[in-house]
């Protein structure tokens, strides 16, 4: 009797917690004039209006280019920071450790204001950069923990195996520590792409006047009301944020294997 | 330069790009805006520089602001008590389930991929005037004309409910886990009832979990800005609205400093306070 209450309870907060996207998805292919019930019939024409709209599709280029920049800077600061961490005695490791995922601990406003202002007033406006530098901040401590989570599973012992046999520090990092790397490199660029290009709150004290975030667009968009455009713009950034990750999984997986074997 | 000399300055090496970069672009910044909140906006807009306490007696004093501070506050403790309530069960379902556990909690990091914005938006196809449930209630005739349903406190604690609950779930999740189910048995077998041996076994046991979902819930729905602009009313303002509006609308940026430390000296505070009795360890298991 308790485990069945237990396990409708359960299943109620699960569609909660997909049921309003559900919803966006199925209203994204109305075929009604407004972006609301009834269903009228299928229709791909608001991604067809997506695909004609300016604003969108720069707001999607810029999160792009954000999202990889970021993915690129903060990857390679995290995958340093992890290896020192997790190969190495560092002194003080718990201190560093806590520096390090400080920018998760900050709220995002408090993080965005420190940022904004201070980068002012040594004469970075706001721009590109600034966006990307909040970015890089705030994606660092999730690339940091993720990485560090898949490095703890790679030995040491094989890069000793290949500088014992020869090879030079060099030439093991490039021919044995990277290749095993590859797939916490790979989780790690693919957590700081998807943050980046879902935050909101950091990009709007940052961005520059004129410049949009897809995420920033549809809270422009929202202002006004709630259109099917918006719907159709979610399901694919559904599709991008959750269709694309669960790929990169499956081939970061099957890449392991291949290795394992 | 010998081999453990070399051997000690490496992690050293791989650490200061990522050590420099939260330095220059978290502790310095902080730093900053704490000098800055003692600085002074004129009437002609530029900031005089020096140590004036006005904008800290205006953040701390004006009734305004304590209204708000308090209201935000309230906010995060109804959602965090919300989210343990519906969060707790599900996640004792999955840490006990027989079925397929990696796609129960497959399932539960998959809102943590779908954009912020559009999880919130989503409740305006379903609460709004011509969502989906006044659309259903009009159907079955229930109600001749559409209710507004949205744009208030409860909306807003809604959002922050879909957005939180997961957190919540998956700190729960992680705790129970690492409790061994034979000690309920155990109980049960010294005479106990299936739920007195929960509520005397388990649920003390899994409380630090709890407690580091509840951080993260409140901590995060105290500090948020959009959820308030999206579902709730004009009246629903947060804290973090009100800093917004000090630093980009109004341009007064020491009043946005002081108003900025303010609210990291509350939930800084309860950081500290948790890390203090219970320690960071339980809220990174959760978060990695």
């Amino acid at each position: 009797m308790g485990w069945q209450l237990i396990r409708g309870w359960a299943a109620l907060v699960y569609l909660f917690m997909f049921l309003p996207v559900a919803v966006v998805v199925l209203l994204s292919f109305n075929a009604s004039q407004f972006g609301s019930f009834p269903m009228t019939g299928f229709s791909f024409q608001w991604f067809v209006e997506l695909a004609n709209n300016d604003a969108i599709l720069r707001a999607f280029k810029t999160s792009v280019i954000l999202g990889l920049l970021t993915a690129l800077v903060s990857t390679t600061l995290g995958v340093l920071a992890s290896l020192a961490l997790v190969r190495y005695k560092v002194p003080r490791r718990n201190l560093i450790s806590t520096l390090l995922i400080a920018p998760i601990l900050v709220p995002e406003v408090v993080l965005a204001v420190a940022l904004l202002l201070f980068l002012n007033a040594v004469s970075v406006n706001k721009s590109f950069f600034l966006l990307l530098m909040g970015h890089v901040i705030f994606t660092l401590p999730f690339v940091i923990l993720v990485v560090q989570a898949r490095l703890v599973g790679i030995r040491r012992d094989y890069e000793e195996a290949a500088v014992s046999l020869g090879a030079s520090p060099v030439q093991a990092f490039f021919q044995i520590t990277l290749p095993l790397l590859a797939p916490a490199v790979f989780a790690g660029m693919l957590f700081a792409f998807t943050i980046s290009f879902d935050d909101i709150t950091g990009t709007l004290f940052w961005k520059p006047g004129g410049v949009e975030t897809v995420p920033t667009q549809i809270f422009a968009m929202l202002r006004n009301s709630i259109s099917p455009e918006i719907n159709a713009l979610g399901t694919v950034m559904i599709f991008l944020t959750v269709g694309l990750p669960l790929l990169g999984m499956g081939v970061a997986r099957r890449m392991a294997m291949q290795r394992g074997r | 330069m010998g081999v453990e000399a070399r051997e000690a300055r490496q992690p050293w090496i791989l650490l200061s790009p990522a050590l420099t970069a939260v330095t220059l672009l978290l502790f310095v910044p902080l730093a900053f805006i704490v000098v800055y909140s003692f600085w002074l906006r004129t009437a002609t807009g530029a900031d005089q520089a020096g140590f004036y306490l006005d904008n800290w007696q205006e953040a701390l004093g004006d009734p305004f602001y304590r209204d708000i501070l308090l209201s935000t506050l309230r906010i995060a403790a109804i959602t965090t008590a919300v989210c343990a309530l519906a969060g707790y069960p599900a996640a004792y379902f999955i840490a006990r389930s027989r079925g397929n556990k990696a796609i129960l909690l497959l399932l539960l990091m998959l809102p943590f991929w779908i954009s912020y914005i559009i999880r919130t938006m989503s409740w305006i196809n379903i609460l709004g005037v011509s969502g989906a449930v006044n659309w259903l209630l009009q159907a079955t005739g229930l109600i001749g004309e559409p209710i507004q349903m949205l744009y208030n406190e409860t909306t807003v604690v809604l959002g922050l409910v879909h957005f939180l609950l997961p957190f919540m779930i998956l700190n729960v999740y992680v705790a129970l886990e690492g409790i061994d189910v034979s000690l309920e048995d155990a109980a049960c077998s010294l005479g106990s009832t299936r739920w007195q041996a929960f509520r005397e076994v388990t649920l003390p046991l899994s409380l630090p979990g709890l407690a580091a979902g509840g951080l993260l819930c409140f901590v995060l729905s105290a500090g948020t800005y959009i959820t308030p602009l999206v579902l709730g009313g004009p009246r629903d303002a947060m804290f973090a609205n009100l800093v917004f509006e000090a630093v980009i609308t109004q341009l007064n940026w020491p009043l946005g400093s002081a108003l900025s430390l303010m609210l990291l000296a509350i939930l800084g505070g309860l950081v500290l306070l948790y890390n203090h009795f219970l320690g960071m360890g339980q809220l990174m298991k959760g978060l990695a």
